[in-house]
């Protein structure tokens, strides 16, 4: 093997990271505003993340069924109807659950489970028992040669310019927007905030609404790399907590630290053990520095 | 104060009497043994329910790892179990005969090491208490003394319960993989899957939960079990009390994690194999809700929740299994949301008013057959107060 091979072997070993880094990246934004900023556990933002998913899949299936000719463009509309749908749907179950349960923080975890289930069983009754994937346009399929000898797959490329805007836009308007502040300001005190005037109520509904937003884009984002099933969110749910609580539970930054720790860490031990011995161990390391560690690798400092 | 200990004394005595009654003298003569030995595994599940009551209805202490504890308790017991069904004998076809066959199947020749003290009955059953206390007190203290509770506490018993699924999962030649550790036969020569066994199998495991029951009943009744009220509601008050809370704590969680254990050794007797699905977080949530909605502060209620759900999800399940997870689903949020003291606050609101105003009319013969009657509701637990949430 020739150093150029060893080179381009560590190049897109490298890059295999960085693309496990976008995908928790992806998924613990969403979360990290819903847990992270408003303290709501939400076991079913796996289901939102599918609800995505299945957003793409629906799409995929309408062009090629009804306009085949629209199928190098069809993706990029479904990618923004995701965000909406799971949104909306998040609207909605805040309206109907979480609104009731923010005094009682392990009640919403149960709550949100049940929901979870039977999001799954509706996936499953309504869409379809197996798992399902979209018909990918040409230009996110095979991969991108910038030597002969390393090749990085354009499916990954693409989460990766996902999560940066997304993490850009997360940050610009938690940190920088005056929407932001009001979000931290109920997050802190909720009785003060609506003292001055901010509409609680509303700031609650939409920020759930964003992070299930988020989370609808994570699933479509997904669509390029594997196959959606009823159960796909579940999956993914215990990583994208402990990133979230990793990280610092209210710290966006700390949130990316973290996934990049943990998807750097992961992917470096998938290279020399099973993938399942890899995940065990990655997460026995978490769970040890949280022991240690217990606010997390970042701290926001807050009076409370 | 005094006075109303007293009262839930008497009030939990009757419980008490009323669940023996069932579980030991009703179940055993109105079904068949098929069914017994069905009921018999919901009881183990009612383990972990009760030890929930414990850490999670009085203590506030969540743990979404339960399922760890049940299923280091059941696969202690399977690999005593696995040993004894694995003698050269009957396993003379393997390449190497006298280990557990799926050993043999994943190419391995020699029993590991931990296996080897499960040949004795002796270390099986200390093992059983002792293994899940060790790893609890392990994770309590870590967690407790640097004052991870909460939601966090939720999330690392989750992970910790994740871990432990996919470890099994992944060593298959340790472990048995995903199938588990099956084709158990019998315990020094008796033969655990005979008919007269699953009787006495099912009364000792019927017996073991009654005294949980009871031994929680009693925890909760002392000063250590004030505390734990105390500490769910004002944790910083007891701190500054003098109280190192983080002890009672770590206490709480190491008998929860026994009696948890104890249900899952029950579990492998009663069920004749022991596999990961019992241990990840799926399971773990899912006993969760037993509790919940049996009375999270019922100890009591908790076996009656444990019951009703199960004998609704294999009523569901057979004829409906697309309706069942709907069900199921609704069942946390109605729960949560509407009943948030489960069956023990029904009884409470509804129940006990009628059964006191038969006990002070009618004559006592007459009062049991209404308790009966009232079945869902038959529990009597939760405090008087119960049902405020911190």
């Amino acid at each position: 093997m020739s150093f150029n091979e060893i080179g381009s072997m560590m190049a897109m070993q490298g890059f295999a990271g960085l693309s496990l880094f976008t995908v928790l990246l992806l998924m613990a934004l969403g979360l990290a505003i819903i847990f992270g900023q408003m303290g709501v556990i939400n076991m079913a933002h796996g289901e939102f993340m599918a609800i995505g998913a299945y957003v793409v899949y629906l799409f995929s299936q309408l062009t090629q069924n009804f306009a085949p000719g629209l199928r190098e463009v069809y993706f990029v509309p479904a990618v923004i109807a995701a965000f909406f749908v799971a949104a909306g749907v998040g609207y909605v179950v805040e309206v109907l659950l979480i609104r009731r349960l923010y005094k009682r923080p392990l009640d919403t975890l149960l709550a949100t489970w049940g929901l979870s289930l039977a999001m799954q069983q509706f996936f499953r009754t309504f869409i379809n028992p197996k798992e399902v994937s979209a018909e990918l346009p040409e230009w996110l399929l095979g991969a991108f040669n910038p030597t002969p000898t390393i090749q990085v797959p354009r499916n990954g490329i693409f989460v990766m310019g996902l999560t940066i805007l997304v993490s850009v836009g997360v940050y610009l308007l938690m940190l920088k927007s005056r929407w932001g502040v009001r979000i931290r300001a109920t997050t802190q005190n909720r009785v003060m905030s609506s003292a001055v005037g901010i509409n609680t109520d509303l700031v609650d509904r939409f920020t759930f609404a964003l992070g299930c937003g988020i989370a609808g884009l994570a699933g479509a984002a997904f669509t390029t790399i594997g196959s959606t099933g009823p159960t796909s969110g579940s999956l993914y749910i215990v990583d994208t907590f402990l990133v979230v609580v990793f990280g610092g539970a209210a710290n966006l930054l700390g949130t990316i630290a973290s996934a990049f720790s943990i998807a750097q860490a992961q992917s470096l031990l998938e290279f020399f053990l099973t993938s399942a011995m890899a995940k065990v161990l990655t997460l026995l390391t978490i769970i040890i520095i949280l022991m240690i560690r217990p606010q997390g690798l970042f701290v926001t400092k807050v009076r409370t | 104060m005094n006075l109303l200990t007293k009262k839930l004394g008497k009030s939990e005595l009757i419980g008490v009497l009323v669940l023996s009654l069932i579980i030991l003298v009703v179940f055993p003569s109105v079904f068949s043994i098929f069914r017994l030995n069905l009921i018999g595994k919901y009881l183990t599940y009612a383990f972990v329910a009760v030890s929930l009551v414990l850490l999670w209805g009085n203590g506030g202490i969540l743990s979404l790892g339960q399922g760890v504890f049940f299923g280091l308790g059941g696969y202690c017991m399977a690999m005593f179990l696995k040993l004894e069904a694995s003698d050269p004998i009957a396993t003379k076809i393997q390449t190497t005969p006298g280990i557990p066959d799926f050993m043999d199947w994943n190419q391995i020749t020699k029993l590991p090491l931990f296996w080897k003290p499960f040949h004795s009955l002796t270390f099986t059953v200390l093992a059983i208490v002792l293994v899940p206390a060790l790893f609890s007190f392990v994770i309590g203290v870590a967690m407790f003394k640097r004052r991870v509770g909460g939601v966090y506490f939720a999330i690392i018993t989750q992970a910790v319960a994740l871990i432990l699924s996919i470890l099994i999962v992944g060593q298959q030649g340790l472990t048995g993989g995903i199938n588990g550790i099956t084709d158990l036969k019998t315990m020094h020569g008796w033969d655990i899957r005979s008919d007269s066994a699953k009787y006495i199998l099912y009364y000792v495991n019927a017996v073991l939960l009654l005294g949980c029951v009871v031994f929680t009943r009693w925890v909760l009744s002392t000063k250590f079990g004030m505390l734990l009220l105390a500490l769910r509601e004002k944790e910083d008050r007891v701190r500054f009390s003098g109280y190192d809370v983080a002890n009672f704590k770590t206490l709480a969680f190491c008998m929860s994690a026994v009696m948890c254990a104890i249900g899952g050794a029950m579990f492998t007797l009663q069920v004749g194999f022991m596999s990961p699905s019992f241990v990840g977080i799926t399971p773990s949530i899912e006993m969760v809700i037993y509790t919940a909605v049996g009375g999270r502060m019922s100890v009591i209620g908790a076996v009656f929740g444990t019951l009703l759900v199960n004998f609704a999800k294999t009523f569901f399940s057979e004829d409906y299994p697309d309706f069942w997870l709907f069900l199921m689903g609704a069942t946390f949020i109605g729960v949560v949301l509407l009943f948030p003291d489960g069956l023990a606050g029904l009884y409470e609101r509804y129940g006990k008013p009628r059964v006191q105003r038969l006990m002070r009319g009618g004559t006592t013969a007459k009062s049991e057959p209404s308790m009966m009657k009232s079945d869902p509701g038959v529990p009597v637990g939760a405090l008087e107060s119960g049902g405020k949430h911190g």
